[in-house]
């Protein structure tokens, strides 16, 4: 039981550590835009889907 | 499928296997596409403007050499495919260094290198792929609220997670309950631990509060920070207390539940209210207007681009047909008609010649006028106007108060209940005097209290919103479900605002949808609103005929061949001299209020097109649901008696008056103000301003003018009447919630504050009891939160 006094005030440091990565991360913007990251990570970045697009724009200018 | 863009995500997406994405996204495309189109031709002229230095000055921010950086407000974002499209695009044009898109803010941030691209030409690829982008200045409000943000992100995690930890240290002590299976060397260092991580959620966390308290004390007021700040301070203290001496009870887990709640509903509200403001703010076109300075008038015509703020009185100006006119005036050369619908409600353009007066802020419509300058900046008609909508609200009628006021006693009547039970079980058994309080303050505490309204009001403004009903007042809910009288303005309110056609008259053998093709082809090359109206409702007609040798006469109508014969197509008099005969007046008797166009050929009169303002679709309904609710509607207008009499009759509305001044408006929505009724004022243009301010809670139509939208409390972006009446039923629905709610929260407090005075109360129940109660709040406001997640799904 006496693990007790070494396990709890590991915890109460875990628990800072947790807020100070939290921190960090509003600080960096990472909650700056909560809902957009979510759609983008369906939207493909390769060439071959930006090009289709292109040529629809040429067409239509 | 809102524009060719968009068609070719989409086959993008199907070819990449993506289809799925139409399953999940939430947003419907569909309004974008149609609105950006009939934007870009009149702006994309002044985009140039644009590229200079001063123009510049307010929102580019320059870094080293060439490169620059600036935040434009996109326009026409319904879903992600369009950020994705949007970036694609931009990083694609040589010059540009990086863009950014903000999905939720619907701001782009672009940096580009100057010198091999201009910023008119970024702008002009967003048009080309059909959204509009407009600079915007992100100023010092943006960042404020960007840095508040975080700042109640960080409270609210420090209190979460505080809240977790804690609660795991206090659960051994609840299940022990001291019945002696815990030694006190356990609960001992449990408490230490718990006192560690409860000391950043009180120090951080909680501290808005008892700032709040603090500003609260000073101004010798009663506020809901006041118990709040009390409760934690004290049963923060008496918990370091009792585990310093190593006696008492310890309240950690209540408190840190206790912030954790406090602070989630105010998180969810600022956002709440954050979103509204922002949809509202993006519809607020933001920059200058520049002005064509013609500086060697008359003797020389080539005009100069200006800013309207270097302009001086008596220089000389040309307006462009499609251009807004920058400062008061009088016309000095050109005939033309302008678009005073922006002042006066007026739909119809008024014929200019040389010597009348030209307002600030009308659109030419036909031709180039030249002006001379009479009036600039505070001494045009426009500001006169401005300056009546600061007074109005200034004057505002302060509704939300009476809920603050009536807070402010509870909690008095709190704070002596809590001073009275210290004192009472100081006498009685002083031991205990400390924690009973504690426990009074802990028990009653106004969590549910002071989630009550803004759980409700989030939930509620959220379905709104859903609706295109934008809540841009913390007022206007509650105020709108009181609202004893609708005032509406005719036109563009109830009416589109828009020239359609009403009634085709033939007057020869040719039949009417011949008349309209005719009449269509002549008016082909035209852009003016009865070119439109009459080709929308020739549309549907089969023939096509071909025209040669078109002439236009500004002012009068349009002349051409078709087939050898010649046809003119305008005002009766105009196509009279064609036709030999005069028109005959009864055709024209009691059209007074419509537009009426003539199309007559050298063999005689063909057919006589009345044209004008329509009733929107649902405005009948409208009335007629406000009725059987028991508002009473009344039609406020500047147009003449006999139109707005007409439309009154269509829509059975009894109380009318035709021909109001802004200041009688004004005038008269105060004299209701004065019987104690309260006020639903519906407008859209800069003549409703001042009493859309001054109305009890004012409702502005999405396509209406910007001062109108500015001073409004919800703007009805769908510009659908129907949601207005969903409106109304949802604010009645939330008053009725936040009603049960308030009662809620006082029966609770009426137990529990008697029942923990008399020391019955351990603080775990309270603990208990207080979460109970704000949950039961917060669910019972969800119940607003309309079942339409699947709605806008393909």
């Amino acid at each position: 039981m006496e693990i007790l006094y070494l396990i709890i005030p590991i915890s109460v440091i875990l628990i800072f550590l947790i807020i100070w990565v939290f921190l960090w991360a509003v600080k960096h913007g990472q909650f700056d835009d909560m809902e957009g990251p979510a759609h983008r990570i369906l939207m493909d970045d390769d060439s071959s889907h930006t090009e289709p697009s292109e040529e629809k724009r040429s067409n239509e200018a | 499928m809102c524009c060719r863009g968009c068609q070719a995500v989409a086959e993008a997406i199907v070819a990449g296997g993506l289809a799925d994405y139409y399953r999940h996204r939430t947003a419907k495309s569909g309004t974008a596409a149609p609105d950006a189109a009939d934007v870009v031709p009149e702006w994309l002229r002044q985009a140039k403007l644009y590229d200079l230095p001063e123009v510049q000055q307010s929102f580019v921010r320059q870094e080293t050499g060439e490169v620059r950086e600036a935040s434009l407000i996109l326009e026409g974002i319904v879903c992600a495919a369009c950020v994705w499209l949007n970036e694609q695009h931009l990083s694609g044009l040589p010059g540009v260094l990086s863009v950014e898109i903000n999905y939720s803010t619907h701001r782009a941030r672009v940096r580009w290198d100057n010198s091999r691209i201009k910023l008119s030409e970024i702008l002009h690829a967003v048009a080309e792929i059909g959204y509009t982008a407009h600079p915007f200045d992100p100023g010092r409000q943006e960042q404020i609220f960007l840095k508040e943000r975080q700042a109640a992100l960080r409270r609210l995690f420090i209190a979460g997670i505080g809240m977790m930890q804690v609660m795991m240290y206090a659960i051994p002590a609840y299940v022990a309950g001291g019945d002696g299976t815990m030694p006190p060397w356990i609960e001992n260092i449990m408490r230490w631990a718990s006192l560690v991580l409860t000391l950043p959620v009180v120090g951080y966390s909680a501290w808005p509060f008892f700032l709040g308290a603090w500003r609260d004390l000073r101004l010798r007021q009663a506020g809901m920070d006041v118990p709040v700040a009390l409760g934690i301070g004290a049963a923060f203290s008496a918990s370091v207390y009792s585990t310093v001496t190593g006696g008492g009870e310890v309240y950690f887990d209540s408190i840190t539940m206790f912030v954790f709640f406090l602070l989630t509903g105010r998180f969810l509200e600022m956002g709440a209210r954050r979103k509204a403001a922002d949809a509202a703010e993006k519809l607020v076109k933001m920059l200058p207007a520049m002005a064509s300075r013609l500086p060697a008038y008359p003797g020389d015509q080539t005009d100069e681009l200006v800013a309207v703020s270097s302009l001086s009185s008596g220089e000389y100006l040309l307006v462009r047909p499609g251009e807004s006119v920058p400062a008061d005036g009088v016309v000095a050369q050109g005939v033309s008609r302008v678009d005073e619908s922006l002042l006066t409600g007026e739909s119809r353009p008024v014929p200019k010649n040389v010597g009348e007066k030209l307002i600030a802020g009308t659109i030419n419509v036909d031709s180039p006028l030249v002006m001379q300058i009479e009036g600039l900046g505070q001494d045009t008609v426009l500001s006169g106007i401005v300056r009546l909508l600061d007074r109005a609200l200034a004057e505002k009628p302060a509704l939300a108060q009476v809920a603050d006021r009536v807070a402010s006693w509870f909690v008095l009547a709190l704070l002596l209940v809590a001073a009275g039970t210290g004192v009472a079980w100081y006498f009685i058994e002083p031991a205990r005097a400390l924690w009973i309080t504690v426990a009074v303050l802990v028990v009653s505490c106004p969590c549910a209290l002071s989630l009550a309204t803004p759980a409700a009001l989030t939930a509620a403004t959220g379905s709104l919103t859903r609706l295109g009903l934008l809540t841009t007042r913390g007022h206007a809910l509650e105020t709108l479900a009181m609202a004893t009288h609708f005032v509406f303005d005719k036109t563009g309110t109830l009416t589109s605002g828009k020239m359609s056609l009403l009634e085709t008259i033939t007057l020869g053998d040719i039949g009417r949808n011949r008349c309209l093709a005719m009449a269509a082809a002549l008016e082909r090359a035209s852009e003016h609103a009865i070119a439109n109206a009459i080709a929308a409702a020739a549309a549907d007609c089969e023939d096509r005929f071909s025209i040669e040798e078109t002439t236009n006469l500004p002012g009068s109508g349009i002349e051409g061949r078709i087939g050898g014969q010649r046809y003119r197509l305008g005002r009766p008099a105009f196509v009279a001299e064609l036709c030999g005969t005069p028109v005959p007046d009864a055709l024209l008797h009691g059209r007074e209020s419509a537009t009426v166009v003539a199309l007559g050929s050298e063999n005689g009169w063909l057919a006589l097109f009345a044209l004008g303002d329509t009733l929107r679709p649902d405005a009948a309904s409208l009335i007629k649901g406000l009725q059987q609710r028991g508002k009473t509607v009344v039609l406020l207008s500047g147009d003449q008696e006999e139109a707005v009499q007409q439309v009154a009759q269509q829509l059975g509305i009894t109380e009318v008056h035709a021909a109001m001044t802004p200041q009688g408006k004004l005038d008269y929505v105060r004299g209701l103000q004065r019987e104690g009724a309260v006020v639903a004022m519906v407008g859209d243009g800069v003549n409703d301003a001042p009493v859309l301010a001054a109305a009890g809670v004012s409702i502005a139509m999405g396509g209406g003018t910007q001062v109108a939208r500015a001073s409004a409390d919800m703007i009805l972006l769908s510009e659908r009447l129907f949601h207005l009446l969903a409106g109304v039923d949802i604010s009645l629905k939330t008053s009725r919630i936040i009603r049960q709610n308030l009662a809620w929260a006082f029966i609770y407090n009426l137990i529990a504050i008697p029942l923990a005075a008399l020391g019955h109360v351990t603080p775990w129940m309270a603990g208990i009891g207080m979460s109970a109660s704000s949950l039961m709040v917060v669910l019972n406001a969800l119940r607003l939160v309309e079942p339409d997640a699947g709605k806008g799904r393909k």
